[in-house]
């Protein structure tokens, strides 16, 4: 039997690990000090400043990473032109446009699961399209989205709306073909009346596996957006991070892929929280 | 009396089997009706159909002068399995059939109906709490508030205290035969406790085995009103009406199965009279 763990004991580790990582990284990318047999100074000269460096651009030090998020962190929402936008700004995009897919997404995905949920004949009929369309890529819309929407913007929030579209779908709509007979069968002997039996037997019964749903849907679109804006360009965190690695700005990159994860956690919870407020249990 | 119910015939098959056929009776207003007999025999299928959460394959029932095509708030169900919604609290289920009775309520009058109903039954300090946080019994409790807040015709109940213990079955007979009898409720309810039966019942039907199960006798039960159950054992006529009624399942059930005798009138089955 796992023991619970005290949070101190845990938390402890946790630093202790990270303080590790980050100390090791710190002494593997420090450049080695000049020692050992010299280099003859024409030779080297001769290369120029590349070759001390191995010809590249060099791994940034956790502590260089850190005066660039510092940096970076001080203006986040400044605006210099189209091409230079602050981080904060960049992230605001991606959360505007997973914002607008994801809420388009369960603005159709619950009320269809709940009518699919309710109708077996629904169900069986419009299971082979889902079934064939749930495992594609949300990435291979983007083309005939680009085609059809004509539009960069318009066609990465189609993207966000096709992949989230499918676990809030299929969530309501197994949620809701599964609240349990006895309630169904308390609101038909008061009579409730199909809205009322709908809205306040249904739904709330359904909620946590819709919620669940909505949880995975948000994640996996967090996980899209980026990959969308490497794509179609412009603004967003994923085309910032396309845009410093055409800069081999090493260490924008490390600090936006900490981003990314620190903003995909933060939408997470805040899921779960809505998850716990309509948890129930019997 | 005046007939508020009656059932005509009906009869419930499912593919190569019927359940049972040809079942006549009639419940009159005010009356305490309990169904007893063996497992399977088609209890809850006879309950769901009077509920109209089922329907006969054939014949059919009346209440209050019409044929029944669906549930009705006039017949309202303590289910064996409380069905309370956990998402809810006590007060707020009670509060749903209430809101369900009278569409027009405000919320500050829906949500003094449902206490008064939760204050019947002795609920009141756990108006706010939900099932989980509730005992089975007080969970049943919940129920049989949920039934009465609707004021129905008929209270239809099926084992409803099957899941509870002995001690707090015992005290729920007596809630439910003390807040039954107040209300001049006329009520129908399904149970294996002859002892339970007897306590409230004032006709006990006793049914054949299935499959083709019927009533094969109608017994009643003239032990005088109000019954305590703790003296029910001393009340004359007590132990004749429970041997006959112990005697039916163990050995008369099984000989009655089957094809019926010669002279079974399905629409007068034959009665008892015991305890008085
Ligand atoms: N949907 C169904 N399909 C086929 N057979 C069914 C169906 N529902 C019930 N039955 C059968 O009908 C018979 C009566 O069932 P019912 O639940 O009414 O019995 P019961 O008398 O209430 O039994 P118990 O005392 O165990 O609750 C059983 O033999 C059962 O198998
Ligand atoms: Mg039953």
């Amino acid at each position: 039997m796992p023991q619970k763990v005290p949070f101190w004991r845990s938390a402890l580790l946790s630093l202790a690990l990270l303080v590790l990582f980050l100390g090791a990284w710190e002494i593997a990318v420090r450049p080695p000090a000049a020692t050992g047999p010299a280099l003859d100074p024409e030779y080297a000269a001769l290369l120029g400043q590349a070759a001390q460096q191995g010809q590249q651009t060099p791994m940034p030090a956790p502590s260089d990473i850190a005066k660039r998020l510092v940096e970076l962190l001080s203006d986040p929402f400044h605006r210099r032109g189209t091409n230079d936008q602050g981080i904060g700004l960049q992230i605001a995009w991606s959360l505007w446009r997973v914002m607008v897919g994801f809420l388009i997404a369960a603005a159709v995905a619950i009320p269809l699961g709940f009518v699919i949920g309710m109708s077996p004949l629904l169900n069986a009929a419009l299971n082979p399209f889902i079934q064939v369309l749930r495992p594609v890529s949300p990435l291979a819309w983007m083309p005939l989205a680009l085609y059809t929407i004509k539009d960069s913007s318009i066609s990465s929030i189609f993207v966000i709306f096709i992949c989230s579209v499918w676990p809030m779908l299929l969530n309501t709509a197994f949620g809701v073909a599964s609240v349990r007979r006895e309630w169904l069968n308390v609101a038909r002997t008061l009579e409730a009346g199909r809205w009322r039996t709908a809205m306040r037997v249904i739904l709330p019964a359904a909620a946590p596996t819709i919620l669940t749903g909505m949880r995975i849907s948000i994640g996996i679109a967090w996980l899209v957006i980026v990959a969308a804006e490497m794509l179609v360009g412009g603004t967003g965190i994923g085309y910032w991070v396309w845009n410093q690695w055409n800069n081999l700005s090493i260490a924008d990159i490390i600090i936006a892929i900490l981003m990314i994860g620190l903003v995909g956690l933060a939408l997470d919870r805040l899921l779960g929280a809505i998850a716990q407020a309509v948890a129930w249990q019997e | 009396m005046t007939r508020i119910v009656s059932v005509e015939g009906i009869a419930r098959r499912f593919p190569g089997l019927t359940v049972f056929q040809d079942v006549w009776f009639g419940i009159e207003r005010g009356e305490f009706v309990c169904l007893v007999g063996h497992s399977g025999c088609g209890k809850t299928t006879i309950l769901n159909i009077l509920a109209g959460l089922d329907r006969p394959d054939a014949g059919n029932i009346v209440v209050d002068g019409m044929e029944i095509t669906g549930p009705s708030l006039d017949r309202a169900v303590i289910f064996q399995g409380h069905a309370l919604m956990p998402w809810l609290s006590a007060e707020a289920n009670v509060g749903f059939a209430v809101s369900c009775r009278n569409p027009g309520w405000g919320k500050s009058k829906v949500r003094d109906a449902a206490r008064a109903a939760l204050a019947k039954v002795g609920l009141t300090d756990a108006a706010a709490r939900k099932p989980s946080q509730l005992s089975g019994g007080m969970k049943q409790r919940v129920g049989i508030a949920r039934a009465l807040s609707v004021e129905p015709k008929l209270l239809l109940m099926d084992e409803p205290f099957s899941a509870l213990d002995a001690l707090t079955r015992g005290s729920l007979q007596e809630e439910v035969s003390r807040l039954v009898t107040e209300a001049g409720q006329t009520a129908f309810m399904i149970t294996h406790d002859v002892d339970e039966a007897i306590l409230l019942a004032d006709r006990i039907l006793l049914m054949t085995n299935g499959p083709q199960a019927r009533v094969a006798e109608v017994v009643h039960n003239h032990l005088p009103r109000p019954r305590i159950r703790a003296d029910l054992h001393h009340m004359p006529g007590y132990h004749p009406l429970r041997d006959h009624i112990m005697d039916f399942p163990i050995t008369r059930s099984r000989t009655l199965a089957g094809t019926a005798p010669a002279d079974y009138d399905a629409r007068n089955p034959p009665a008892v009279h015991l305890g008085g």
